[in-house]
């Protein structure tokens, strides 16, 4: 018999955490499953166990925070545990999950999606050589087991994700080659409106971007990485100027690093709520496609709610509240809390989704960026598919991506599209001449994450197989 | 020179080392952080082949997505950047001439 809570949360970060607090606290009966060992998310990731002494940073001090709440908080905490599927059941919500090896299925009458964003990146010809890491995904590196991805780093993305990495090498002990930013210094001005709004990460960024150059790091403003050389490690990167609709246009210099970060912004991860059938909305100021949500998390589907990064990319300090507002949401569908969140807190989201959607506004691709992407460039890495491999599939008549992938297998493999599909769907959209509202995602499907057979099979004798009677010969 | 964000490399304390094997070759971890985390600090980049195109590949996402960062251990196959490390692991690359 599964187990049957009132409301499950999927994703323990800023906001699938606070959902949780602010439901238990309600009176629910809640669990939150979550794929990392503690609570925390990307963006507060916490530290190893092998870490056993090191200073504090804004984020371990706010993570620490948070995961004390939840631990003397009644929700259960699944954590090391990953979705793989989720079902309607009746009135209910079936989601399976895998744990230590084994698969099993949980029960609610709500659920909250809070399964935050993974990181766009364009492709670039070398990006797939060892040594070519996420710009999100050094921070996971640096933040859990304060490791560098080198020696000697290219740090290159939008936003200010790009100073905070480039300022964690500096702290970690690495040395920051260059910095290499689509983003020009008017773009940074446009946003000084909203930034007044924290003072404190205003001042954080000037520490980092006064210390880069105090150091004497190069800073292109306006520029890209177009292409990564070396075979079983990086040994040089090249950059080159863009031009104003973001497109490469010469001016090439080489830097030479062992490592690179490369980032274009976030993505919400909006799998899950796909599966659950909540229709998409594009909106490239929110990251890209986003399930279409109230900003109380509800969503067009009875008991289910969406929050946080995973309902379009706003940070952190507002996925905090959203999770909160979601968390009542889903409360007063099963009848408990007040029906009406607090107009205060509804108020205090909108201001920190502001500041958040500022920054994302940073990242938001511009029209000639996938002209970094050159024809032998690999755009699906798991299939190795080119992006010649892929506008043949366009020109041979692949008009969406449902139909690239299953005619070139370009989001099948292992990542299951994870990395590839956002690229893919503008390329067709911008071969086709069509705008980018066309082309959605494709449709996911289960596993959302890999499953080994063993743990869909369980445990079982051979021996209490029901083997039929052979025919008689 | 004047730092503004200080170097904080000689305050992190990591807890007793272990040695683990990566493709015969010794490495040296602590325990309770990743394998990828282990593999990287001794400059191991290269962590499989594509089985495509036999392109060398490393560790890309770092949050368990891509699968670029897989290894096989005891027979299974999984992300190092999921993998915590245990004095004695044997860790064997993909695809690698090695394993054939």
């Amino acid at each position: 018999m599964a187990e049957i809570y009132d409301i499950a949360i999927i994703g323990a970060g800023p906001a699938g955490a606070n959902a949780a607090l602010t439901a238990s606290e309600q009176g629910c009966r809640v669990v939150v499953i979550d794929e990392q060992s503690k609570a925390g998310g990307q963006v507060w990731r916490v530290k190893s166990a092998a870490i056993a002494k090191a200073p504090d940073t804004p984020e371990t001090v706010a993570g620490n925070a948070l995961r004390d709440a939840l631990s003397i908080s009644h929700a259960v905490h699944m954590s090391d545990t990953q979705v793989w599927q989720i079902e309607r059941e009746a009135d209910d919500w079936a989601i399976y999950v895998l744990a230590a090896g084994r698969s099993r299925k949980i029960m609610s009458r709500a659920l909250v999606l809070a399964s935050g964003a993974r990181e766009f990146v364009q492709p670039v010809p070398g990006w797939t050589t060892p040594g070519v890491v996420g710009l999100a995904g050094a921070t996971a590196l640096i933040k859990q087991d304060m490791t560098l991805p080198g020696q000697r780093t290219v740090v290159s993305g939008t936003g200010p994700l790009v100073f905070f990495v480039a300022s964690e090498v500096r702290r970690h002990g690495g040395t920051v080659a260059a910095i290499v930013t689509p983003n020009h210094r008017t773009e940074w001005l446009r946003a000084m409106p909203f930034m007044a709004a924290r003072p404190d990460l205003l001042w954080r960024g000037s520490i980092w971007i006064a210390d880069l150059m105090l150091a004497r790091v190069p800073i292109f403003w306006g520029y890209a990485v177009s292409e990564v050389s070396g075979g079983d490690t990086v040994t040089s990167v090249e950059v080159c100027k863009l031009g104003p609709y973001g497109a490469p246009i010469g001016r090439v210099s080489t830097i030479h690093a062992d490592s690179v970060c490369l980032g274009n912004g976030l993505i919400p991860a909006i799998e899950a709520a796909q599966l659950a059938g909540v229709p998409l909305e594009h909106r490239p100021d929110l990251g890209g496609w986003v399930p279409r949500a109230d900003s109380d998390g509800k969503t067009s589907i009875a008991g289910l709610f969406v929050c946080g990064d995973s309902a379009g990319i706003r940070g952190a300090a507002a996925a905090e509240i959203h999770g909160k507002l979601a968390g009542l949401s889903a409360c007063a569908f099963v009848g408990k809390g007040p029906s009406v969140a607090p107009v205060g807190m509804q108020r205090r989201y909108a201001r920190a989704a502001r500041f958040g959607m500022a920054m994302t506004a940073l990242s938001i691709p511009k029209p000639g960026s996938d002209g970094l992407t050159t024809p032998q460039t690999i755009m699906c890495r798991c299939e190795s598919l080119t992006r010649d491999d892929i506008t043949t599939e366009i020109a041979a008549g692949a008009q969406s991506s449902n139909a690239v992938k299953s005619g070139l297998r370009a989001g099948m493999g292992p990542c299951g599209g994870k990395f590839c599909q956002s690229a893919i769907a503008r390329l067709i959209a911008k071969t086709e001449g069509r705008p980018e509202t066309d082309v959605p995602p494709p449709t996911p499907r289960p596993p959302l994450r890999p499953v080994p057979t063993a743990a869909l099979a369980g445990d079982f004798d051979y021996a209490d197989l029901p083997i039929p009677k052979p025919a008689p010969l | 020179m004047i730092r503004l964000v200080p170097d904080h490399a000689t305050l992190i304390n990591r807890t007793a080392c272990v040695e683990f094997e990566f493709d015969g070759r010794v490495v040296t971890g602590h325990a309770g952080e990743t394998v990828l985390a282990a593999l990287m600090r001794a400059g191991i980049r290269h962590l499989r082949d594509a089985p495509t195109d036999g392109a060398p590949r490393g560790a890309f996402c770092c949050i368990g997505l891509c699968q670029e960062c897989l290894v096989q251990i005891d027979g299974a196959r999984i992300e190092s950047c999921r993998q915590i490390v245990s004095g004695g692991l044997t860790v064997q690359s993909l695809g690698r001439p090695a394993d054939g």
